[in-house]
């Protein structure tokens, strides 16, 4: 699947497209097939995300969203020497997918 | 230590209520990222992984207790609790809101301090000897210099838009404790056989994708022509430096293209037509400037401590650094514990390590470029309560210049620009020397840790080395060994192919096993790589 990520212009937090807005979970993240490009320039375009992106990602049988690069699953996370900083998430098999 | 005069405090003021216009700006709407992040990385924010990320620059790692306060109470007040003291002496903060950046920096300016030029194609911070004012080997303290320098650099129109980032050491040893040579331009204070003192210039040294050491390019500068010099050196570079490609863009390429005699040959013309502008300041205020470094009131007391415990004396033995005044030790407060990440400091252990520089060491701290805080001025008879605080806060690792001291930058848990994580491994390694009690075995041993190219972890001058690269998706790390930025700086060479996670932890234990079994009484790791060569290495890792 693909999906849109980038950092919230205010806080600079970790952003995924959720079909309708931008959410802090990994989880919540759509499959935009090949609409990638026209959401990506419209949410620029509106400055409601700072420096989005398209993705790669799988999502396995829980419903959980796995980003393909190991750099995007660390950000899906958090710094996995600071779990305790981590970004809340349902999936408690979280740390073991993201290196 | 420096203090703002009325044109300092004004240009920082007016910088703030600047930036806070910027950042009003880019929330409303009313600018876009790329009209505003040349602003924002002007004033040290960066967006990192997570967050925006804000460097502050403490210049030549000197600060005061109030201003570490200060850099606590933003760390609690801002950020999540901590800061991450980096290998240029500066602090980072990883969780920074756009919205309170104009705030953070306001509540620095009131410290007389800032994060202007800690990012961009400018002159950055002036790093330092981390023992200035106190090392009993120095010429002179080198601080006034290099504030001066910090003068001379800050906001300077000319060398706003250099081709790339300029970084500039100022020592005044014979022993180089901050990687002198490695920067874009190394000042060296010497006293020559007359007598007279000058400084010497080593220009084009740098880390990253293609390291290199400084050659020399004039063996003493008078220092009433210092600025003069530097100005020449950084002209000819604007003038010259490879614009046309970022990877070929630092002065190093540039003086190693055109040949370290051609270059000087350049500069010295420069230096005589730019003497002839007189664009050097006025004596008068480098003289108001080194009032501010005078020594403080040293007194005299005991020479000698009680090491009867032994946790204690290990400390001492590691972690104390002679001083100019017998009576004084300079006092290295660890921000390595075991298993812990290197260079990460609380706001509590921050304000503790404030308490103590007031309470013994006249009000004045340093950043270590070793990723460590220093106490300069420590009497010898107040060693063992300054011990005892630090350890109690966990900030009494005796491990100076040992295996479990590492240098690693923030790599792939925070940085955009990594390709591997390095904090882990620092982690592991410190641990696995640790429980072995293998530490104060294998004695000094630097090793340096980078996640990805740039070299902010300085891996290519690590006794040992290690390299995070992306090896089709996953971490894979490159082992280098025989580097240094002390005074017998050299480059590592990479030992063969690279090892995942585990293995160059393996790979480490290896090469001290080599070591350990092959060393003479008295060799350090790098003495012993230095007299034996790569091979034993490379047949215990690869054969």
């Amino acid at each position: 699947m693909k999906i849109l990520t980038g950092n919230d212009l205010r806080s600079g937090a970790v952003t995924w497209w959720n079909g309708t807005g931008w959410s802090l979970f990994v989880d919540d993240a759509v499959d935009v097939g090949d609409e990638a490009e026209e959401i990506l320039a419209r949410e620029t375009a509106a400055r409601r995300v700072n420096v989005p992106y398209a993705i790669e990602a799988t999502i396995d049988a829980a419903g959980h969203v796995r980003p393909a690069h190991i750099k995007d699953r660390v950000r899906a996370l958090g710094p996995t020497v600071r779990r305790d900083l981590a970004v809340p998430t349902a999936d408690k098999t979280g740390w073991d997918w993201v290196i | 230590m420096y203090q703002y005069d009325s044109y300092d405090q004004a240009m920082v003021d007016a910088r703030v209520e600047e930036f806070r216009d910027q950042a009003r700006r880019r929330l409303e709407g009313k600018l876009t990222e790329d009209q505003f992040k040349p602003l924002r990385l002007m004033n040290g924010l960066y967006l990192q992984l997570h967050a925006y990320m804000l460097r502050v620059a403490v210049p030549y790692g000197t600060l005061n207790s109030l201003q570490m306060e200060a850099l606590a109470d933003i760390a609690e007040k801002y950020d999540r609790g901590y800061g991450h003291f980096t290998t240029r002496q500066n602090i980072q903060y990883n969780w920074i809101k756009l919205e309170d950046a104009a705030d953070i920096l306001a509540d620095l300016s009131r410290v007389e301090m800032h994060a202007i030029q800690t990012s961009g194609n400018c002159i950055r911070n002036i790093s330092s000897d981390h023992f200035a004012g106190a090392a009993a080997d120095e010429v002179v303290d080198p601080r006034p210099y290099a504030e001066l320098l910090r003068q001379w650099s800050s906001f300077h129109p000319e060398f706003t838009y250099l081709p790339r980032k300029f970084k500039i050491a100022v020592i005044a040893s014979e022993k180089d404790r901050a990687a002198m040579r490695l920067h874009d331009i190394g000042i060296r204070i010497i006293r020559n056989d007359a007598g007279e003192i000058g400084a010497q210039f080593y220009v084009g040294g740098g880390m990253g994708r293609t390291p290199m050491i400084a050659p020399l390019v004039r063996d003493f500068v008078p220092l009433d022509q210092l600025i003069t010099y530097a100005e020449a050196c950084l002209r000819v570079y604007n003038r010259y430096g490879r614009r046309d490609n970022k990877y070929k863009a630092r002065i190093k390429i540039l003086v190693h293209e055109l040949g370290a005699a051609e270059y000087t040959r350049q500069v010295e013309e420069e230096f005589a037509h730019m003497l002839s502008v007189g664009v050097e300041p006025p004596r008068e205020e480098l003289a108001r400037i080194a009032t501010y470094f005078a020594d403080p009131a040293f007194v005299d007391g005991p020479k000698t401590l009680d090491r009867s415990d032994p946790d204690f004396a290990l400390w001492v033995t590691r972690n104390t650094h002679r001083h100019k005044h017998d009576a004084y030790v300079s006092a290295v407060i660890s921000l390595k514990p075991v298993g812990g990440i290197p260079g990460d400091a609380t706001a509590d252990q921050m304000r503790v390590v404030a308490k103590l520089a007031r309470d013994y060491s006249f009000d004045e701290l340093r950043v270590m470029h070793t990723q460590n805080l220093l106490l300069p001025h420590v009497r010898i008879a107040d060693l063992h309560a300054v011990w005892s605080a630090l350890d109690e806060a966990g900030l009494g690792a005796p491990n100076m210049d040992t295996i479990e001291d590492i240098i690693a930058c923030p790599g792939l848990d925070y940085c955009s620009l990594a390709n591997a994580r390095s904090i882990p491994l620092a982690q592991r390694i410190s641990e696995r020397f640790a429980q072995a009690g293998r530490t104060e075995l294998v004695g000094e041993l630097k090793l340096k840790i980078s996640g990805c190219i740039n070299a902010c972890g300085h891996h290519h001058a690590g006794h040992i080395g290690i390299l995070g690269v992306d090896k089709k998706g996953t971490e894979n790390y490159q082992l280098s060994l025989g580097g240094s930025e002390a005074e017998d700086v050299s480059l590592a060479k990479i030992t063969g192919p690279g090892f995942d996670e585990d293995g160059v932890i393996a790979a480490v234990e290896k090469v001290t096993d080599v070591y350990l079994a092959s060393r003479t009484d008295g060799e350090r790791f790098l003495d012993t790589y230095r007299r034996i060569g790569m091979e034993p290495f490379k047949e215990a890792l690869y054969g």
